[in-house]
């Protein structure tokens, strides 16, 4: 390295020129952006802003100037060094940035590659359905009572008002569980319908009374393609002073709409079940053609056959014999109670055609369900 | 056209050709002739109201619905003196009058039976869908069908001394018409002669006493029978007729005057004889049955308020006599109404001091139905139109939502959902057989089960003692339709015969509420129903694909699928090898809770089932399953307190690892309660150094663990809740957990032996 100059030496400080440190400039960013990668990168930095570089070899020169030209020359190379090292940094992040691109582009894989490595599970729609439908009454304050599939008579029967000799009784084919001889009649039947555990309702819990009873019955109906010997049904009862077939239709009104679509329009017909009076049978509109099937000119709906209703439920008021049974005074308390068939419900809303396939197990059948229905 | 009677679907024959009578006019349209134009309606009539079995009932339901004007067709075509009795009637009585009570006999003499049944009779009956018998027969028919009166004809020349209504005798049968002879029961209602019994009372009449071609006599029966007797009768006998079902749904007790008196003369001028006058009448008193009931009965139970000019309207239309408040309450008083004898109101619900104004209404006879208030109340309520009914949302009381146990099996069926399982209802009913197939012992509590009277299938008579036979065979059918990896899962009751034997459930009376002591043998009489879930697997658990080879299915799936459950249910829980069909016997794990003060309870197996099993199902080798009582679990579940939330340390762990060598037959979880109960012992005594987790991570049965050895290599982490742990109270933590292992079972650290 030069010693500083004491003396003015024009010839020798030639370097310090603006057109020889713009030069030396134009050249390292030259080399600079000419870097390809991180290696030129570094020896361009070698060549341009290292202790070697002809930028160095200027800035030593500075001492070697008079002193009135001493301040104008270190302003240029400060400035050329500064771009210099700027266009260094720039240039290193734009090499690092392509450098790390280029190993992650490496790695890429093919993220739409399956991973079933174990099979999907999935509930049963009977199960999820049913649980559908008792959390639209568990929301209104409802709670879900349970009872057992076999049954005493008494609680099936006679407490809900179906006297022993009545053709109501012949209606509902009944599983007869053997006494412990095998008598035909031993007291004990499958349920034929989930109404019993409305009997253990009102005997245990307290009034008002507000409860679903989701469960599995039994009846002797071979099965085919809409009746099976197991199905669901879901209960509703409520008993409660002052209760009127007014409350009877905002409960059922409130159900369709939260289970089928808001709007829907509900309607009761009479009918006939021993352990409600009066008694009804209950249709709501169409979900799917809304009634349009009906009208002249509408096409034909599939789901209510072009009728505009689809019958989805029985209700009625609780016929006072069965307060009485129950030990509830009926001059003060009324009670409304409806009940469906979840399978039924299954049939509506998803399609269902065929009841065999709620039981035959097929896991393609639950699948298409998943978890929640 | 030349067309026969079943062509024109109005009769079976097909024989020969229709022949119309003489009068039919020539060349006019035969349809409107025949009557054929007309509109048949299929009415499902619900079982309470057996009057709308009839064209009476129908049409005063409809001129109600029109508000047109309605003749009751049993008023019409009768004699005048209706009720004359006449000696010259054939001869009856009543022995017992709790099978009948109104018993009428007419008299038809000289008729040419085999005239045949008028074109008009016989397409009205075919429309109806009764066949054409012969014109006795016929007319009684449609009679019923237009009147809802069952009748009988006889033959007079086969009877023999006067006819008793009466129960049967022991030993007695008869030959009904169908040609089967029956053994009668005590409780079967008969019509009997001097030669015994000649029909079953309102189900069907005796083959000896039977109308034929030649008969000349006949005597007509028309009576009102029991409705539950016949009810009974007809169950008994299998026999259920046109009579019988409008008998057990009630039949109008002051029609068999009036139909009998109707079918005397329909079959005098249509079978060319004569009707003998007068009738035969055996009756019993039967008091009127009214109902008081409170003239805003109505209105409480539709929610609006009909008033008393519409709800006396209304049940009139229906046919009903009134009496407001002791005074008249218009047209149609009977002289039965102001001071009603309390043994004859049956019911007086509604009956609210506030209502003030009361309604004492007779039913019509043809209308038994309507014993209570409530049945008043449908009949104005429905005749008004459900349609008006307000609608107004009831406002239940704030619920306390799903209880625990409901939420926990909802959270089970989730978590087996999405640890790939399959959710499946299977068939409930088992056969004997089934727990052959599962390699049950004889003794097995799972073969006592509930036996059905009248099962679906003939093998099928048992309610499931356990889940997996149905369960087993739905994973074969899976398996046929080409899943062969498959996991499923079922929740459901199963079925087994109390310890302490079955009993009969006896039957409450209904008239008031039963105290508990009353509803306790009915409970008792019950089976136990526990609720059980079970899983079971074949095939892969995890399949082979483009990561590489799958996994099968094994039994470490299905003591997982158990342990799942068990850590959602929170109970404490230790898995144990056991013996149990129909699992394997070497790979079959008992899970047992830990109820209250350390109690343990058995709540299920898993494992691998047992190859003869399997074979049994027709299902494929190493097929797993498991299954758990969960009213076992959620038993214990339900005396968990509330979970308390643990203190998080972030203190740096201390991580040990230990290989412990021992005697191959000693099962890991009893190595690791060991070290934990060691480790514990330093976390209490040793100044608050924790075990916080520990983890099997290697299992070794090779050459250097030993003959008859393995090797078990843990992870301990420990952690203190207030400190860094220091290596020294790590290490001397990790010693005790060590000492306490090889004092248990013999646990050698591995490298020292």
């Amino acid at each position: 390295m030069s010693a500083p100059n004491k003396s003015y030496d024009p010839v020798e400080v030639a370097a310090l020129s603006a057109e020889e440190v713009q030069r030396m400039v134009d050249a390292a960013l030259t080399a600079i952006a000419g870097a390809a990668d991180l290696q030129e990168l570094k020896a361009a930095r070698l060549a341009h802003a290292g202790d070697r570089a002809p930028i160095a070899e200027a800035n030593a020169e500075i001492g070697a100037l008079p002193p009135a030209a001493r301040a104008d020359a270190g302003r240029r190379v400060g400035a050329a060094k500064s771009a210099i090292r700027g266009a260094l940094t720039h240039r290193q992040q734009e090499l690092e940035a392509d450098r790390d691109h280029r190993a992650l582009a490496e790695e890429t894989v093919d993220v739409t590659l399956p991973w079933d490595r174990v099979p999907p599970g999935a509930r049963h729609p009977v199960t999820t359905v049913g649980e559908r439908l008792a959390d639209i009454f568990v929301g209104m304050g409802y709670e879900i009572a349970e009872g057992p599939e076999a049954e005493a008579e008494w609680y099936n029967f006679d407490a809900l008002n179906f006297p022993p000799d009545h053709p109501a009784r012949e209606m509902q084919d009944t599983f007869f569980v053997a006494g412990p001889h095998g008598e035909p009649r031993s007291g004990v039947v499958l349920r034929t319908h989930t109404s019993p555990v409305q009997i253990r309702s009102m005997l245990t819990r307290p009034l008002p009374l507000y409860v679903v009873s989701p469960g599995k019955c039994y009846r002797t109906d071979t099965l085919d393609a809409t009746h099976s010997p197991v199905f669901h049904q879901i209960e509703g009862l409520a008993v409660d002073e002052g209760l009127t077939m007014a409350d009877l239709r905002g409960a059922i009104g409130a159900f369709v709409e939260a289970m089928f679509g808001e709007g829907l329009r509900t309607r009761l017909r009479p009918d006939f079940f021993p352990f409600t009076e009066p008694s009804a049978d209950v249709s709501m509109e169409c979900h799917v053609c809304r009634g349009a099937s009906t009208r002249p000119g509408g096409d034909p709906c599939r789901v209510c056959r072009s009728q505009g209703w689809i019958e989805i439920a029985g209700a009625g008021m609780v016929n006072p014999r069965v307060l009485v049974a129950c030990g509830i005074d009926p001059d003060r308390y009324s009670g409304f109670a409806f009940g469906l068939g979840i399978e039924r419900s299954l049939m509506i809303r998803h399609g269902v055609t065929d009841i065999r396939d709620t039981v035959e197990g097929d896991v393609r059948f639950s699948r298409a369900f998943g978890m929640e229905a | 056209m030349i067309c026969s009677a079943a062509e024109l679907a109005i009769g079976d024959e097909h024989d020969g050709i229709l022949v119309l009578p003489a009068d039919a006019p020539l060349g006019a349209d035969f349809a409107s002739y025949a009557g054929l134009r007309d509109h048949v309606l299929d009415i499902a009539v619900t079982p309470d109201k057996g009057y709308a079995l009839s064209v009476r009932g129908v049409a005063r339901e409809l001129a109600i619905a029109f508000g047109a004007d309605f003749t009751d067709p049993a008023d019409l075509g009768l004699p005048g003196d209706l009720a004359a009795v006449s000696a010259d009637v054939y001869p009856a009585s009543i022995e017992d009058t709790s099978g009948c009570d109104r018993f009428v006999l007419r008299e038809v003499r000289g008729i040419d039976e085999s005239r045949p049944t008028p074109l008009w009779m016989r397409v009205r009956l075919a429309r109806a869908g009764m066949r054409g018998i012969s014109l006795a027969v016929d007319v009684t028919n449609y009679l019923m069908l237009e009147l809802g009166q069952p009748m009988h004809a006889f033959d007079r020349a086969t009877l023999t001394g006067p006819i008793v209504v009466r129960r049967a005798r022991p030993g007695e049968r008869l030959e009904t018409l169908d040609h089967v002879v029956r053994e009668l029961d005590p409780d079967d209602i008969l019509i009997t002669d001097s030669s015994g019994p000649i029909s079953l009372a309102g189900t069907m009449g005796g083959l000896a006493t039977e109308i034929t071609a030649g008969s000349r006599d006949l005597v007509i029966e028309a009576a009102h029978f029991s409705p539950e007797g016949t009810a009974r009768m007809s169950r008994r006998h299998k026999l259920s007729s046109d009579a019988s079902a409008r008998f057990e749904r009630g039949v109008d007790r002051e029609l068999p005057l009036r139909a009998s008196a109707r079918a005397a003369s329909l079959l005098a001028s249509l079978g060319g004889g004569t009707a003998v006058p007068g009738c035969t009448h055996a009756s019993a008193d039967v008091p009127p049955a009214e109902v008081v009931m409170a003239v805003d009965y109505p209105d409480q139970v539709a929610g609006l308020v009909y008033g008393l000019a519409t709800v006396a309207r209304r049940l009139r239309q229906v046919g009903c006599e009134l009496t407001a408040d002791g005074e008249a309450a218009g047209a149609g008083t009977s002289a039965a109404a102001s001071a009603v004898p309390s043994k004859h109101v049956r019911h007086d619900h509604g009956r609210h001091d506030r209502a003030g104004q009361w309604l004492t209404v007779l039913p019509p006879s043809w209308r038994p139905d309507l014993t209570d208030p409530s049945d008043l109340a449908e009949e104005v309520i429905r005749l008004e139109g459900y349609e008006n009914i307000p609608v107004r949302m009831p406002r239940a009381p704030a619920g306390h939502g799903l209880t625990p146990r409901q939420r926990m099996r909802r959270t089970v069926g989730r978590a087996l959902a999405g640890a790939g399982y399959v959710e499946v209802i299977s068939n409930p009913f088992c056969s004997p057989a089934d727990s052959d197939r599962l390699q049950l012992p004889p003794d097995d509590p799972r073969r006592s089960v509930p036996r059905l009277v009248n099962p679906i299938k003939d093998d099928e008579p048992l309610m499931r003692g356990t889940l997996l036979p149905g369960l087993l065979r739905t994973l074969g059918r899976n398996i046929g339709r080409g899943f062969a990896d498959v996991a499923l899962f079922e929740l459901g009751l199963v079925f087994l015969t109390r310890p302490d034997g079955q009993r009969v459930a006896p039957i409450l009376r209904v008239d008031r509420g039963p105290t508990a002591q009353d509803v306790a043998p009915l409970d008792a009489a019950l089976p136990d129903q526990p609720l059980h879930l079970a899983v079971t697997l074949a095939g892969d658990r995890e399949v082979p694909g483009w990561w590489g080879a799958g996994r099968p299915a094994g039994w470490e799936d299905a003591v997982e699928a158990a342990r799942q459950v068990l850590r959602i249910s929170r109970v404490p829980f230790s898995v144990r090898a056991d013996q149990q069909a129909p699992w394997h016997p070497g790979r079959c794990a008992a899970l047992y809770v830990t109820a209250g003060e350390g109690k343990k309870w058995l709540a299920g197996h898993a494992g691998e089932l047992h190859p003869r099993a399997l074979a049994e199902f027709g299902l494929p080798p190493r097929t797993c399953a498991m299954e758990l009582d969960m009213s076992v679990i959620e038993t214990a579940a339900a005396a968990l307190g509330t979970i308390q939330a643990p203190p998080i340390s972030a203190y740096p762990v201390a991580t040990q690892d230990v290989a412990l060598v021992v005697p191959a037959v000693v099962p890991a979880a009893e190595v690791e309660a060991a070290l934990v109960a060691g480790a514990g012992e330093t976390g209490a005594a040793g100044g608050g150094v924790f075990l916080e987790a520990i983890r099997l991570f290697d299992v070794y049965t090779g050459e250097q663990a030993g003959e008859g050895r393995k090797s078990l290599a843990y992870k301990l982490r420990f952690r203190a809740p207030d400190r860094t742990l220091t290596a020294e109270e790590a290490s001397a933590a990790r010693d005790a957990a060590v000492a306490e292992a090889q004092r248990r079972t013999g646990a050698v650290l591995r490298g020292t032996s």
